[in-house]
Parts: C-alpha cells; sequence; structure tokens
C-alpha cells in the first residue's frame, strides 16, 4: 500500500513539476482534437439517422397487426440485448463473408469497407432500437383525454399523430433521450476497435508513440467528460424550449415528507 | 317538419357480459337543451360518448341531420364506422366537451383552439385566429391567448375547451360532466357559459349532476337508469312530478 502511494507522489510530481507530460499534451492536442470531432461527428450524424429509423420502428411495435410490430419487436431485442461490440464487428467484419455484398461496387468500396460508415451504421442501428423503445413508451403516455379530444374534433389520424401525439411524444421522451445521447457517446469509444481515429482511437495512437497511459487516458476521460457536459447543457435548453408549457408548474410538486 | 339536428335510435353497449346501455332512444331538434341524468353507473356518459363514437356501441343507429352514420360490427361486435371519413365529418360538427378540458398542454391556448379549424374546417390562419380571439372574448378568457393550458385554472381550461368546441361550428355540441372536476367555487363560471349557449338557442346534449342548471336551462331532461330510459320530459314536469319510481327516488336525494 505504501508503496503505491509513494509510486503515486512520485507520478504526480513529474506532472506538476516535470514538462515532459504538458510538451507532450501541446504536441498530441491537435491529433486528439481531431479525434473529438469524429466522435461528435459520428454521434450527431447517428443520433440523427437512429431518430429517423426510430420513428417508424416505434409506430411498427404499437400497432396490433403482428406483420408489423412483430419484426419491430425482433429488432428492438436484438438491437439491445447484444452488445455493441458485437454489432460494429458484424457489419464491419460480418459483412465481408458475403460475396454478393463484395459485388455491388460503390456501396462495397464507399461504404460498407469504410470503417467510418460501419460504425455509423451500428451505432445507427443501436440507437435506433433504444429510441424506438422510448418512444413508444412516450406514445403510449400521451393522456388518452387528449387525443380523445382530437378525434371528438374530427382530426384524421395522422394528422393527430403529427400535432398531438408526436409532439406530446417528444416532449415526454426528452430527458431520457438526453441519457440515450450520453450513453451513446461513451459507446462510440468502441469505433476505436475498428481502426476510427475518434477520441479513444487517436488517444491510442497517441499513447503508442509516447507510453504515457495516465496522462493520456485522463485527458482522453475529461474530454469525454466535457463532451457530456456539454450534451447535458444542450438538451436543458432544448427541454426549456420544447418543453415551454411545462416552464410555470400548474401545481407545485408535492415532495416526499419524512 | 326538418330532420332531427341528431337521432339515435336503440343504442345499446355491452362491456363483456355486462349490458351498460339497453337500447336508448333520443332525438334532439334544433335549439334542444337535453340534460341526461341519472346515478352513477347509469350509462350517461357511455350513451354520450357512444354518440360520436369515442366508445364503440354494440347496437344502435346513429343519424345527424338525416344522414346515417355506417357502423359495422368487428369481430367482438363492437360498431365501428364504415367510412372514416364520413366519421370524421359528423364529430367536425359535433362539438364535445370533455370532463377533464383535455386540453392540449404543448399549445398556447390560442393555438388549442386554431388547430382544428385550420386543419379540419379549411380555413385559413388569419380566419381562425379572429373566430379564436371572438370566442376567447365570450368566454371571458381573451387576455390568455398566449398562455398555456398549465398556468389556467380548472374553471379556465373548461371555458378554453368549450371555446376549442366553438371554433369548429358545431351543430350539436355534447358535454360530459363538463364542471365534476371542478372546485365548487368555478363551477358557476362554466355554467354560465353554457348558460349563455344554450341562450343562443344552441342544440346541446348535458350530461350533469347540477341539478339546479338542469332544471332551469334544460328544454327536456333524459333520466337514465341501468342503461335505460326511465324519465324523459321537459324540467317543469320532470322535476315536479316524475312518473317513475326510482327517479323520484333520485330527484329526492340529489335536490
Amino acid at each position: 500500500m505504501s508503496e503505491l502511494i509513494v509510486m503515486l507522489s512520485e507520478w504526480l510530481q513529474t506532472l506538476a513539476g516535470g514538462a515532459e507530460p504538458w510538451t507532450a499534451y501541446a504536441r498530441y492536442l491537435p491529433r486528439i482534437l481531431e479525434g473529438v470531432g469524429l466522435t461528435l461527428e459520428l454521434i450527431v450524424f447517428s443520433g440523427v439517422v437512429g431518430l429517423v429509423i426510430a420513428l417508424p420502428i416505434a409506430l411498427m411495435r404499437i400497432t396490433h397487426n403482428p406483420w408489423l410490430w412483430m419484426p419491430a419487436y425482433g429488432y428492438i431485442f436484438f438491437f439491445r440485448g447484444t452488445p455493441l461490440l458485437v454489432q460494429i464487428f458484424l457489419v464491419y467484419y460480418g459483412l465481408s463473408q458475403f460475396e454478393g455484398l463484395r459485388d455491388t461496387g460503390w456501396l462495397w468500396t464507399e461504404v460498407l469497407s469504410q470503417p467510418y460508415w460501419c460504425a455509423i451504421i451500428a451505432f445507427s442501428l443501436n440507437t435506433a432500437a433504444y429510441s424506438a423503445e422510448l418512444l413508444r413508451g412516450a406514445i403510449l403516455a400521451v393522456p388518452r383525454g387528449e387525443i380523445e379530444a382530437a378525434r371528438s374534433l374530427g382530426l384524421p389520424r395522422a394528422t393527430q399523430y403529427r400535432k398531438i401525439i408526436l409532439p406530446r411524444a417528444f416532449g415526454i421522451i426528452l430527458p431520457a433521450y438526453g441519457n440515450e445521447v450520453i450513453l451513446m457517446l461513451k459507446g462510440s469509444a468502441l469505433a476505436s476497435t475498428i481502426t476510427l481515429l475518434d477520441l479513444m482511437g487517436a488517444t491510442r495512437n497517441v499513447i503508442a508513440r509516447t507510453y504515457m497511459n495516465m496522462e493520456f487516458f485522463l485527458l482522453a476521460g475529461f474530454l469525454y467528460l466535457l463532451m457530456a457536459a456539454i450534451l447535458i447543457g444542450l438538451f436543458r435548453v432544448a427541454e426549456h424550449f420544447i418543453n415551454a408549457h411545462r416552464r410555470v408548474p400548474r401545481r407545485k410538486a408535492v415532495g416526499l415528507k419524512c | 317538419m326538418s330532420a332531427a339536428t341528431l337521432e339515435v335510435v336503440d343504442i345499446h353497449k355491452r362491456y363483456g357480459d355486462h349490458e351498460v346501455l339497453k337500447g336508448v332512444d333520443l332525438t334532439a331538434r334544433d335549439g334542444d337543451v337535453i340534460s341526461i341524468i341519472g346515478s352513477s353507473g347509469s350509462g350517461k356518459s357511455t350513451f354520450l360518448r357512444c354518440l360520436n363514437l369515442l366508445e364503440q356501441p354494440s347496437r344502435g343507429q346513429i343519424c345527424l341531420r338525416g344522414e346515417a352514420l355506417r357502423l359495422a360490427p368487428d369481430k367482438h361486435g363492437e360498431l365501428h364506422a364504415v367510412d372514416r371519413r364520413q366519421l370524421e365529418r359528423m364529430r367536425a360538427r359535433i362539438g364535445f366537451v370533455f370532463q377533464n378540458f383535455n386540453l392540449w398542454p404543448h399549445m398556447t391556448i390560442l393555438d388549442n383552439i386554431i388547430l382544428a379549424p385550420m386543419l379540419v374546417g379549411g380555413l385559413g390562419r388569419k380566419a381562425a385566429v379572429e373566430r379564436a380571439e371572438a370566442l376567447l372574448y365570450k368566454v371571458g378568457l381573451h387576455d390568455k391567448r398566449k398562455v398555456y393550458p398549465g398556468n389556467l385554472s380548472g374553471g379556465q381550461m373548461q371555458r378554453v375547451a368549450i371555446a376549442r368546441t366553438l371554433a369548429m361550428e358545431p351543430e350539436l355540441i355534447l358535454f360530459d360532466e363538463p364542471t365534476s372536476a371542478l372546485d365548487p367555487e368555478l363551477v358557476n363560471e362554466v355554467l354560465g357559459v353554457m348558460q349563455g349557449l344554450a341562450e343562443e338557442g344552441r342544440t346541446m346534449l348535458i350530461v350533469t349532476h347540477e341539478m339546479r342548471f338542469a332544471r332551469d336551462v334544460s328544454t327536456q331532461v333524459m333520466f337514465l337508469h341501468q342503461g335505460r330510459v326511465e324519465e324523459f320530459g321537459p324540467p317543469s314536469r320532470v322535476f315536479t312530478t316524475p312518473e317513475s319510481a326510482r327517479c323520484r327516488e333520485f330527484l329526492a336525494s340529489h335536490l
């Protein structure tokens, strides 16, 4: 134990006194920041595509038609029940086994063989499954009476969804969806396993040159934390505007009295 | 004589083995204000909700100004509209005011009111806003048009809900216990608005527990008991000399 403390204090001394980590930081920061850029690109891209996929999946999931809800259910079950890493490998390594795919020309050379697109595909499909499940819950949580009001005024089904049910569901989903985006941010570190130089990939790359594990993993951790904090802040702002009607509560929440 | 505003014949509603409505008939003519009274569980609200198919009747016919709503049973024996468009058209002509207001909380008061006139009634935004503002004046809430429903009192929300319904210029308005969810001191502001509508000659069906209102404002009163019409007539008769013993008992305990 005392040995460990001595080691740690020595290391802290080099960090504080020695110029070494700072010069290394200065030297490799551009590379690390490029990694941050790629990480952000991956999650924003996948997040948007994921939401676009999630909506029809959620709508299929709530129908009573087994031809619609069963595939949606299977999709959600698979992507929530298997590790993201497995999904990434399935797309990146797995697809290349199919000769038919390798012969598709542009689709193969420009998209399916590129780690960047494979990561986007895997992340999108993964986050779509979680978002679809969130969205399904939110749609079912829209108070029935509000939908009845829309029906009683003669609004067609599609308009009920467009104007009442989905806007309400997105408002309900927002806090939970922020959580999903944070999880995706952290999951995106797995992109480094298929050669992408996202924040995690860039960090490992730098460490391979400098052998400064602690210094650069700490930096990476700090940058992930910073991105998470910014995302949380952004969701707060979005919540403020999208759920404007909740800004002034109708009745003050009654806290539990112990 | 012109066709009745609303004519419903032999409405039945069954939940499993339990028959809630056992054949209810009703004819409402222009300007009729019909109060539907009865103890809880007598089927009043269910009956009202069957009229615009918020609830699926098991049997019966519904005619709005002589136009029959085309219905067909599903595998559970519940009647559904054959033609969704026809149902939507009819719903647009029949207003419905709920016990719990059911305003859309993510929209301002004004947006709540103009939505259906614009998307169902085909009104332009400007005309819809004009109509909504006039209605908000009428229910005394013009200063609240930019506010969200969550910032209103129950009585104010119900008045907005009435304005939202009126914005579709319905030929008939159904009220499902419009004051039952309100604090006692807020009941009168809503009843006042409804009385004003009755005086304008609007055709209204009102499920209510407000006996005084039913007596003073209605042209007809219908007393439902265990899914059947036990008493029907002008309030002057129903409230003074009811024929049915059950109606007498009910009134004795509610007046």
